[in-house]
């Protein structure tokens, strides 16, 4: 007995007639859904018949869920009657699914004894019978009711005890191959350029002694075509006998396409307008043995509608194949495969007017589809077209999977003339794609409870609290999300030393990391700027071009938070023009093979950016501080001249009086007066991507080598070169100097230092991914942090304890949802799957943690 | 933070006496947010000066367990200008420390406490939001004659201005009641800030301290405004406590007022409001957007409308969809009404199919608080995805803004704009749209016009071309 998988099946039969035991035998637990179990839930009495209705919604409310998640589902119920059945045939119509019937025709005696030794059923005989009469009426019809290629009927023990179930996989089902393929678009007879373009995948030519071009593909490699073999252009026969060849040979696989299923009719007699290019193929076709014919005819009607490959991550079909349609059988499946979605309105041409179901495409899998000649291929949410019109004169172009590159030869010709031009740049939005089609956010993408499933770090949960916050952030003061590819994550300081006087020690770091199985770590000055993600281009045009963006901008520099970071665009223009000259001067476009660079930096001074929070707090702080403490100090001193007792208090003010002015200047460095870009510094630190590539897989020290050299032109004076060391964790020596090192750099007003292990990403040794980094904070610095007189023993004590955990957990997602972001981005994957991490990162941003952390 | 009194009142050390403490020792009082600390600078029969020396606490103010304040922002830091500044912590610590003194009780001296002495006040650092004019608005008319000097916020950065610290000196000849009882209220009140929560109890401390002194005080009301934290009902109340004998007729007289100033205020509001429903009733529209919603003013204008059988807010902050849910009482409102709305959060930035199957949408002084290069995606979620019959779009018009007086030059109406039209080029953007999407356009001018300059506030019409 064989059975699709996926389908629905119906086990039919009276009270008694052994289905349950059959599909206890035959199906896991999970794949059975019994209406006396359900009964069961609805009411605690599997045999209420009170509850028969609540029992079956129920059971269809399960069985949608099963269909939709494309699982095999068994119908345990006595299904005799057809009204039983109807809604189960429509659910699985619904879902596209197959539908088997297994029937138990066993005798009514049988059945009736069968119940009578069943201690939890108490059944009147005549209740068998009739189910028996029903089933007999239901018989005639089964077939009809859409059991036609699934019926199994059986009518005694003996015939169901010899049953062996034996799953089949849908044809479509090629989830096992997993290529590399070269994905081959709608050839129509060109068989010239079929074959030069083998020629550029490196595909063997030779001519067997017959005459026949055989075509071998590189070892491992197999050819697939998205169909539309015939039709308009001038070798069909070449084109059909090559292919053919092929698929025999196991070296390519094929989906059929509309002209390719016309064509069979024809071939077979039926009365077909040969518009379109029929009669061209018909007519070469004439020459052709009735031999050939035929086997041209079996070979096409053979065709699977699409395929679904590589474990599910890869679907070819000639039109496109929507989510809920992959790897599923029906009519309505097909129909989409040959002639995607139509509004069934015709256009200005004649042609039917298509809806675009690729703009709203969100599944997972990479679809690959023709049909509907485009000028460029172009990526919509992870759909490609790569039918470029050859035989109208564009060209023929394959996709090499899992590479993702376009291969395409140009067409000797225009064979035929289209019924709309489509060479011609503008027409009209169905066949001259732009990359506006998939930028368009939806909000079913970010709104609500979100769980993103990230390379780095399994799934990232985003509460909904947090998506509502994000919302409001990214719509009013964002920048244009086609920008927003990355966020950085936050960072966590050291674990608190306990050195007097301090809150936090190198020290810390490196024993983290040791614990860690980490023994190479490299420190880095941290700037006491704010943090600037820059995205520059090559050009405006690559700008356009990669980002989709509609303004003449050279690129973008945000903040953390993702907001522009100039008001005044002038300054922004200049900076960007100016990393852009160090990029040309280090030829960087050339070394990375890019035409745009996204980096991570700081940028300073602080005051740029920070200017209202200095006014509104900082400053004052400042200044009430001083004056406030200064005139406490001179009462305190004349009352001590007065022979007053103050001597303690005076101390005490003194003390504190003389950190305010330390708090003081320690803000002061870091601000400074910018009138133009003169007066900025930018400080690179990672070189996060390029096209096509993330840099995850350098470490820290080849990021720092490789920006160095964009630092060093003395005519610039905006990139600045961070400082930075390498610690052995595990040498005290070594240690001793990094640590000095930090006390150097603070004690001349640094920050501090960011401390990271070599690599990039380092997973530990305890519990997966471990920090990215912890930043060391100078004591001095501490003070706008803490405030004036944290340094004070009274306040250091307390100040001490704080906890970590809840920051670096949210480092470690928002690091992982980051790094996500930008592999999104450079695999050229759709821009709400980029977005949905940068809006993650800045959902997990609002959660509530220690601001001072 | 540091406040010193001085007399030079004969014997002047009779201070002591007044504030209960002996001048020739320190003393110190534990607070719950810090300590104080009272001893004198000088102290002989010429003259003679207390000093009250607060220490707040700036680390246990950020570390208190939670809810022990009120919620602000300054206490939340550890970089907070609460230790250092005259504040509603020094009213308390003054009536922790001078208790007796604040309510004139000297058990020693029973006729000087009556008595109107020279006095000199200092505090080191005096937070005035509104002002040194403010700063003598309140105490001016109290008598004092007074010196402010007002700081810098930074010295080294001359450009970042002035702080809104001075330091303060405060002269008068009054009872030492008194002068405690003014800074115990006014202090606060020029900080403009409260450590505590601020409840009905707030009215009676500021009715008793100011007793005798605050129905005569031509500031009241901004005294009572700030004192009370902003709250308007507890405002209310307490003007009209204090002006007992006639609450009927201020009453009256606070209502006009009141219109007057929401007339000014809101009259262009109101009529683009009233314009927009009409447009919308004209189209013959029965479900409608309102797109960007905010705080609710139009919904309550549709609300009111039969004519609309659905009617959906969406606004992208939460915080203002809870606004207008609170405004239009809507968990009280009859089920037939409710059923009618719908209020949900959402962005201009997102399709939404939500959005679908509408006869109208209302987007009302919306465009300006998006970004230009964001308005592309905009323009196809609302009229090609969202596509209503219907679309009434309003926007300032940059023209107009020369008439009005208190708006800079070159500067938007409101500081979220991110941008402001002319009508030439609203009109221009509209056409385009229209063009793309399929509508037919309508503009109308909205508010009083000027010659040259237009409407203060343009319409756009959109309705969709009826497929062919």
């Amino acid at each position: 007995m064989k059975i699709p998988e996926p389908s629905l099946v119906l086990l039919i039969g009276p009270s008694g007639s052994g289905k349950s035991t059959f599909a206890r035998k035959h199906f896991k637990p999970t794949e059975i859904l019994s209406s006396d179990f359900c009964r069961g839930l609805v009411s605690d009495d599997e045999t209420d018949q009170a509850a028969t209705n609540d029992a079956f919604e129920v059971l269809h409310f399960i069985a949608a869920k099963r269909l939709a998640a494309g699982k095999l589902t068994v119908i345990d119920a006595t299904n005799v009657q057809a009204e039983a059945r109807q809604p189960l045939v429509a659910l699985a119509r619904e879902y596209h699914y197959l539908t088997v019937a297994i029937v138990f025709n066993m005798p009514t005696k049988l059945c009736q004894e069968r119940n009578e030794v069943r201690s939890d059923r108490d059944l009147k005989p005549h209740v068998v019978r009739q189910q028996r009469q029903q089933l007999r009426r239901s018989l005639r019809n089964l077939k009809r009711e859409g059991f036609r290629n699934f019926l199994y009927v059986m009518s005694t023990p003996e015939a169901v005890d010899a049953i062996h179930v034996e799953r089949q996989p849908l044809w479509t089902n090629r989830t096992d191959e997993h290529g590399p393929f070269d994905i081959i678009g709608d050839i129509h007879g060109c068989f010239d350029e079929l074959v030069e373009l083998f020629k550029a995948l490196g595909y063997a030519i030779s001519t067997q002694p017959n005459g026949e071009t055989v075509a071998e593909p590189p070892q491992g490699r197999k050819a697939v075509f998205v169909g539309d073999f015939v039709d308009r252009g001038p070798k069909v026969a070449e084109v059909l006998r090559l292919v053919m060849q092929m698929q025999k040979a196991g070296a390519a696989i094929c989906v059929p396409g509309n002209h390719d299923v016309k064509l069979v009719r024809a071939l077979r007699g039926k009365n077909v307008n040969p518009t379109h290019g029929l009669a061209e193929s018909l007519a070469q076709l004439e020459k052709e043995s009735a031999e050939f014919k035929a086997q041209i005819a079996e070979f096409l009607d053979s065709l699977v509608s699409h395929y679904v490959f590589d474990n599910g991550k890869l679907v070819v079909a000639h039109a496109g194949m929507k989510t809920e349609l992959q790897g599923r059988a029906s009519g309505r499946v097909r129909e989409f495969a040959l002639y995607g979605e139509t509004t069934g309105e015709t256009d200005e041409f004649g042609l039917p007017v298509r809806l675009n179901w690729a703009d709203e495409y969100r599944g997972k899998a990479m679809v690959v589809y023709g049909h509907t000649p485009v000028v460029e291929p172009q990526w919509v949410n992870r759909t490609i077209n790569i039918d470029t019109g050859c035989v109208f004169g564009g060209k023929l172009t394959a996709l090499r999977y899992p590479e993702k590159e376009l291969v395409s030869v140009p067409a000797h010709q225009t064979y035929y003339q289209p019924a709309k031009p489509f060479l011609e740049e503008g027409t009209e939005r169905s066949t001259v794609k732009t990359r506006e089609d998939d930028d368009i956010l939806n909000i079913d993408d970010v709104l609500g409870k979100r769980v993103i499933s990230t390379r780095l770090h399994h799934n990232v949960t985003i509460r909904e609290e947090n998506t509502i916050t994000a919302l409001e952030t990214i719509s009013r003061f964002a920048v244009d999300p086609k920008w927003l590819i990355y966020l950085p994550p936050t960072m966590s300081p050291t674990e608190t030393t306990s050195i007097p006087g301090l809150l936090e020690h190198p020290a810390e770091a490196f024993t983290y990391y040791r614990k860690q199985g980490v023994s190479n770590v490299v420190w880095e000055e941290k700037h006491m700027g704010s943090r600037a993600v820059v995205i520059v281009c090559r050009d405006s045009e690559a700008a356009k071009r990669r980002f989709g963006v509609a303004d003449d901008t050279l690129g973008i520099c945000y903040t953390r938070t993702g907001r522009r970071f100039f008001e005044d665009t002038t300054i922004e223009t200049e900076l960007l023009g100016q990393v852009k000259a160090a990029i040309d001067k280090a030829d960087y476009w050339e070394t990375f093979n890019t035409d745009w660079i996204c980096l991570d930096c700081e940028l300073m001074p602080w005051s740029v950016k920070a200017q209202e929070l200095l006014r509104q707090q900082y400053a004052p702080v400042g200044t009430s501080a001083r004056v406030a403490l200064g005139e406490a100090v001179t009462a305190l001193e004349t009352a001590a001249e007065q022979g007053i007792d103050v001597n303690l208090l005076l101390e005490d003010y003194r003390q504190r009086a003389e950190a305010v002015t330390e708090y003081v200047k320690a803000y002061q460095q870091y601000c400074w007066h910018v009138q133009s870009i003169a007066d900025l510094k930018l400080a690179p630190f990672h070189l996060l991507a390029t096209e096509g590539t993330v840099y995850f897989d350098k470490d820290h020290l080849w990021h720092m080598e490789t920006l160095a050299k964009l630092c060093q032109n003395p005519q610039d004076n905006l990139l600045f070169v961070t400082r930075y060391g390498t610690v052995e964790v595990t040498d005290d020596t070594s240690q001793t100097k990094a640590i000095h090192q930090w006390e150097e750099l603070t004690e001349q007003g640094g920050e501090g230092t960011v401390i990271k292990p070599l690599d990039f990403i380092v997973h530990g040794n305890q519990r997966g991914l471990i920090q990215p980094a912890v930043k060391c904070r100078g004591r001095e610095y501490l003070r706008i942090i803490y405030g004036p007189e944290y340094t004070l023993p009274q306040n250091l004590e307390r100040l001490r304890s704080r906890g970590l955990s809840h920051k670096r957990s949210l480092a470690l997602r928002e690091f992982a949802l980051g790094i996500e972001a930008l592999e999104r981005f450079v695999h050229r994957e759709p821009l709400s799957d980029v977005h949905e991490c940068v809006f993650g990162i800045l959902a997990l941003e609002s959660e509530a943690v220690d601001p001072r952390l | 933070m540091l406040l010193t009194i001085s007399t030079t009142f004969s014997p002047a050390t009779d201070l002591g006496y007044l504030l209960h403490k002996h001048p020739a020792r320190m003393q110190s009082f534990s607070l719950t947010f810090g300590k104080a600390h009272v001893f004198y600078p000088e102290a002989d029969t010429e003259k003679c000066t207390a000093a009250l020396l607060l220490d707040v606490d700036p680390v246990g103010l950020v570390r208190r367990p939670h809810g022990q304040f009120a919620e602000n922002f300054a206490l939340a830091q550890y970089v907070s200008d609460r230790p250092y500044v005259a504040s509603s912590f020094l009213s308390v610590a003054i009536a922790r420390v001078f208790g007796s003194a604040l309510s004139g009780k000297c058990k020693d001296r029973p006729q000087l406490v009556e008595t109107a002495i020279p006095l000199k006040a200092q505090l080191s650092i005096l937070p005035c939001r509104g002002g040194e004019k403010l700063l003598r608005r309140l105490f001016e008319p109290l008598g004092y004659t007074i010196t402010a000097e007002q700081h810098a916020l930074d010295p080294h950065f001359p450009d970042w201005g002035q702080s809104r610290y001075f330091t303060v000196t405060l002269e008068n000849t009054c009872r030492l009641s008194e002068l405690l009882t003014h800074l115990y209220v006014l202090m606060p009140v020029l900080d403009d800030e409260k450590h505590y929560w601020v409840g009905e109890a707030e009215i009676e401390k500021l009715l008793k301290h100011g007793n005798d002194w605050l129905a005569e005080h031509p500031e009241q009301e901004a005294i009572a405004r700030r004192y009370l934290k902003h709250q308007r009902h507890l405002t209310r109340e307490a003007l009209a406590q204090l002006r007992e004998e006639d609450v009927q007729e201020t009453d009256e007289a606070a209502q006009t007022q009141e219109e007057a100033e929401v007339e000014e205020r809101i009259g262009l509001n109101e009529i683009r409001l009233a314009t927009v429903t009409e447009t919308l009733k004209q189209s013959g529209a029965k479900r409608i957007l309102d797109l960007g919603c905010g705080e609710g003013k139009l919904l309550r204008k549709l609300l009111a409308e039969k004519q609309f059988e659905e009617i959906v807010g969406m606004d992208v902050s939460h915080r203002a969809l809870k606004i207008a849910q609170e405004r239009l009482h809507y968990d009280r409102l009859p089920e037939k009404q409710k059923e009618r709305l719908r209020l949900f959060q959402g962005s201009l930035g997102y399709r939404d199919k939500r959005l679908t199957g509408y006869d109208a949408a209302a987007v009302v002084e919306v465009i300006e608080h998006l970004d230009l290069p964001r308005l592309a995606a905009f323009e196809r979620i609302l009229f090609e995805f969202a596509c209503p019959q219907t679309v009434v779009v309003t926007t300032p018009n940059i023209e107009y803004n020369v008439k009005f007086e208190n708006l800079q030059a070159g500067n938007f109406r409101h500081k979220d704009h991110r941008f402001e039209w002319t009508r030439d080029e609203f009109q221009s953007w509209v056409a385009s749209v229209a063009k793309r999407f399929g509508y037919d356009v309508v503009f109308q001018p909205i508010g009083p016009g000027a010659e040259d300059v237009g409407s203060p506030t343009q319409m756009a019409v959109f309705t969709r071309k009826i497929d062919e």
